[in-house]
């Protein structure tokens, strides 16, 4: 792991096969983690501004409309929240996961299983149960959703721990089952038998089951409130807890936590679990926050979004949010930008990857400005094992 | 890899196929059912098999490479795009010609991408599966945006045409199952590549090589191998394997590019790899089983049967995951898979 302020990583338990880590003033590493991901995020606009131009648009109209499109009105601002909120729900789950040394790739699986439940409940549960006050119901969809999400991701954990089978490969056909899965309900028994209905989608759900929203004429809805508490609470988890301790042993020597008497196998199962279950709480909060319905293909692509803002976040929960609101402004002003300066929307998915080459790929950051070594590289993943 | 696992590997294939005859006997003849299965098995084994071979290459020199899906869905447009542009230059009486530009090119493109991957992982040391998630969503991103790009006004056109299907004289004239033997070019070099991958790995100098630095980077730096270079080579041969996988996708199987298209195939195949324990025949054989999994669903729904086609769809998947858990810690990977490897650091 990369996060040196733990007393774990840098002195119970370096990393197999790499020295440990040289002293390095905290003040200077904490400058280098913010500098190297604003370098990493400048270098790929740049970048990105070539490959614009190679395609003979301007690049600077593109950017202008990708500001525009993010930042320029209340409405713009409100949207970019709007988009970050499921980004740092996934954000936390993937970098959470990281720190227990796994690779979660299965957010979309997840976020699209919580938001089919947390549906589901939202417009079925009065029908079932009669009329439900919004104290209950809205808790009890969120939660149902968090669940789904936990239930989906602790199955590639308990993969894990009994047979070896690693969770990259599972989590990603567990991502194609979950859309199967989703696709068929939606198309079958959950979908919205309203004749005006033409789409694959769940009826509305009930009014009790509905987040507030923050403004008037504004889409921002109290999901974000909801994001920064989970932020803080995945923070002291994570740094402040027993399991969270127990998690960063098993992600940075699993040999040695296992010899220290931690329960490897349980501890896989629960990491995973917790990443599932924010996943979840991502697609449920969408659910009742903002679309108020669950519809076929909203999940696309959130998996990999999670990853890039985990990795520019380099774990840390509290850098989920930047990052998190970064990749919202790039995915809410690419519309702006296809309008405005012709470039494809799918501009910023190609920025996105770039993000992540100049984040994980630091030493290349380091070169192009010079930028002493601060630390150890970055180190999420190890092989097969 | 066992012989008895390439067993019951071969087994697990000919139990699907005797589940697609007893699925389909109201609707087709036993023997006709056999003989489709079969064909549409190798058909779609193709691209596993192919990407298997990469994820093969890579491993075995101690890359962990799960960016064989990002190689594949470059190789697959820029294969459709260098097609396109030799049909519009060649005219239509060149479509074969067209098409081994769009092949080569799409090669080529795996190489490239293979190369990258290389410069990251062996070069930078980057953290190996991070570095296939930047290949993956580069390839997403770029695939994406170019193919807009491009064919923004125009809509996607189609390319000139597919591969011919060619007909293996003696084989393809077997009563009942000849046709299993007419396939697509890319197909039949599959094939070539398990033998070739096999004899090079385990019969060649280059390949005790490969495998020395897999196992023990060290030891083999010692010997006086240099390691950075049998990774790097490696790899651009990986990639260059992928590449063809992806000149599958839109120039054997369909004659069109569509975002996104390689559909998790390169992750399947890469358990492919891993359930053959990392060898070319038993990953070719795990590639059969999936492919068989697959022909199933393709097959299930020309019956007409009243399952849901998404149920039918998940047997790819839940089959992967099954045959990975199935395992239980006995495959191993070469022991230095996914660890860089710096010739100055001190052993720890």
């Amino acid at each position: 792991m990369a996060q040196q302020p733990t007393i774990l990583a840098s002195e119970a338990a370096p990393s197999p096969s790499r020295p440990r880590a040289r002293a390095v003033p905290v003040a200077r590493a904490a400058l280098t983690a913010v500098a190297l991901p604003v370098l990493a995020v400048a270098t790929a606009l740049v970048a990105g501004g070539a490959i614009i131009a190679l395609a003979g648009r301007d690049p600077l109209l593109a950017y202008e409309g990708l500001w525009e499109g993010c930042c320029a009105s209340p409405r713009a601002l409100s949207e970019t929240l709007v988009w970050a909120t499921p980004y740092v729900f996934t954000g936390l789950g993937v970098a959470l996961a990281f720190h227990g040394g796994l690779f979660n790739i299965g957010a979309e699986g997840q976020l699209a299983l919580g938001a089919l439940v947390a549906a589901w409940l939202g417009y079925a549960l009065p029908g079932l149960v009669g009329p439900l006050p919004a104290v209950v119901h809205l808790p009890l969809v969120l939660l149902a959703g968090t669940l789904a999400g936990a239930a989906w991701g602790a199955v590639p954990g308990w993969l894990k721990a009994r047979t070896g089978a690693h969770e990259v490969i599972n989590t990603i056909m567990l991502n194609y089952v979950a859309l199967l899965a989703v696709s068929y309900l939606l198309n079958g028994p959950l979908r919205d038998p309203n004749p005006l209905n033409v789409i694959a989608r769940t009826p509305e759900i009930a009014l009790g089951a509905r987040l507030p929203r923050l403004a008037p004429d504004l889409r921002l809805h109290a999901g974000l409130l909801l994001a920064l508490v989970m932020t803080g609470v995945v923070w002291w988890g994570v740094y402040r807890t027993t399991l969270g301790f127990a998690i960063r042993a098993i992600g940075a020597n699993p040999a040695a936590a296992r010899a220290a008497g931690m329960p490897l196998g349980r501890l896989l199962v629960v990491t995973l679990a917790l990443s599932g279950a924010l996943a979840g709480l991502a697609g449920a909060v969408e659910v009742a926050g903002l679309n108020y319905r669950d519809e076929l293909g909203f999940s696309l692509g959130y998996g990999f979004d999670a990853i890039a803002i985990a990795l520019l976040a380099r774990a840390q929960p509290l850098g989920v949010i930047p990052a998190a609101l970064l990749l919202g402004a790039l995915r809410n002003g690419a519309a702006r930008m296809q309008f405005l300066a012709g470039v494809p929307v799918d501009l910023v998915v190609v920025l996105e990857g770039l993000i992540l080459l100049f984040v994980a790929a630091e030493v290349l950051v380091r070169r192009l400005y010079r930028l002493p070594a601060a630390g150890p590289p970055l180190v999420f993943t190890r092989g097969w094992r | 890899m066992t012989p008895r696992r390439l067993w019951l590997m071969l087994v697990a294939v000919a139990l699907i196929v005797a589940a697609a005859v007893a699925l389909g006997r109201e609707q087709m003849a036993a023997p006709a059912i056999v003989a489709s299965m079969l064909r549409t098995t190798l058909q779609v084994a193709t691209p596993l098999t192919l990407g298997a071979l990469a994820g093969v290459y890579c491993e075995r020199a101690g890359v962990v490479n799960i960016g064989i899906e990002g190689m594949m869905l470059l190789a697959a447009f820029g294969g459709f795009v260098a097609a396109l542009a030799a049909h519009a230059a060649l005219g239509d009486a060149a479509v074969g010609q067209s098409l081994a530009v769009g092949v080569l090119a799409a090669v080529l493109c795996g190489g490239l991408a293979g190369a990258f991957l290389a410069l990251l992982c062996v070069t930078y040391r980057v953290d190996q599966i991070i570095s296939g998630t930047v290949l993956n969503v580069l390839a997403i991103g770029l695939t994406g945006y170019l193919s807009r790009q491009l064919f923004f006004q125009t809509g996607m056109p189609h390319a000139p045409g597919v591969l011919p299907t060619l007909r293996l004289p003696g084989l393809a004239d077997l009563p009942l199952v000849g046709a299993v033997f007419e396939q697509q070019p890319i197909a039949l070099a599959a094939l070539a590549l398990v033998v070739l991958t096999h004899g090079v790995l385990f019969h060649t100098v280059w390949g005790l090589r490969t495998r020395a630095v897999g196992e023990h980077p060290r030891a083999a730096d010692t010997a006086g191998i240099d390691v950075a270079r049998v990774r790097w080579v490696n790899v651009i041969v990986g990639g260059l394997v992928a590449g063809l996988a992806g000149a599958y996708f839109t120039l054997e199987s369909v004659p069109s590019f569509e975002p996104l298209m390689t559909n998790g195939r390169g992750f399947i195949a890469l358990a492919a790899m891993i359930f053959g324990g990392w060898t070319p025949l038993g990953a070719w054989a795990a590639s059969l089983m999936f492919g068989a999994a697959q022909a199933l669903q393709i097959n299930a729904q020309s019956f007409g049967l009243a399952v849901p086609s998404q149920l039918v769809g998940m047997l790819p998947y839940l089959l992967t995951m099954l045959a990975l858990a199935g395992l239980a810690g006995r495959s191993r990977p070469p022991a230095a898979d996914g660890q860089p490897y710096d010739p100055h650091e001190a052993d720890t």
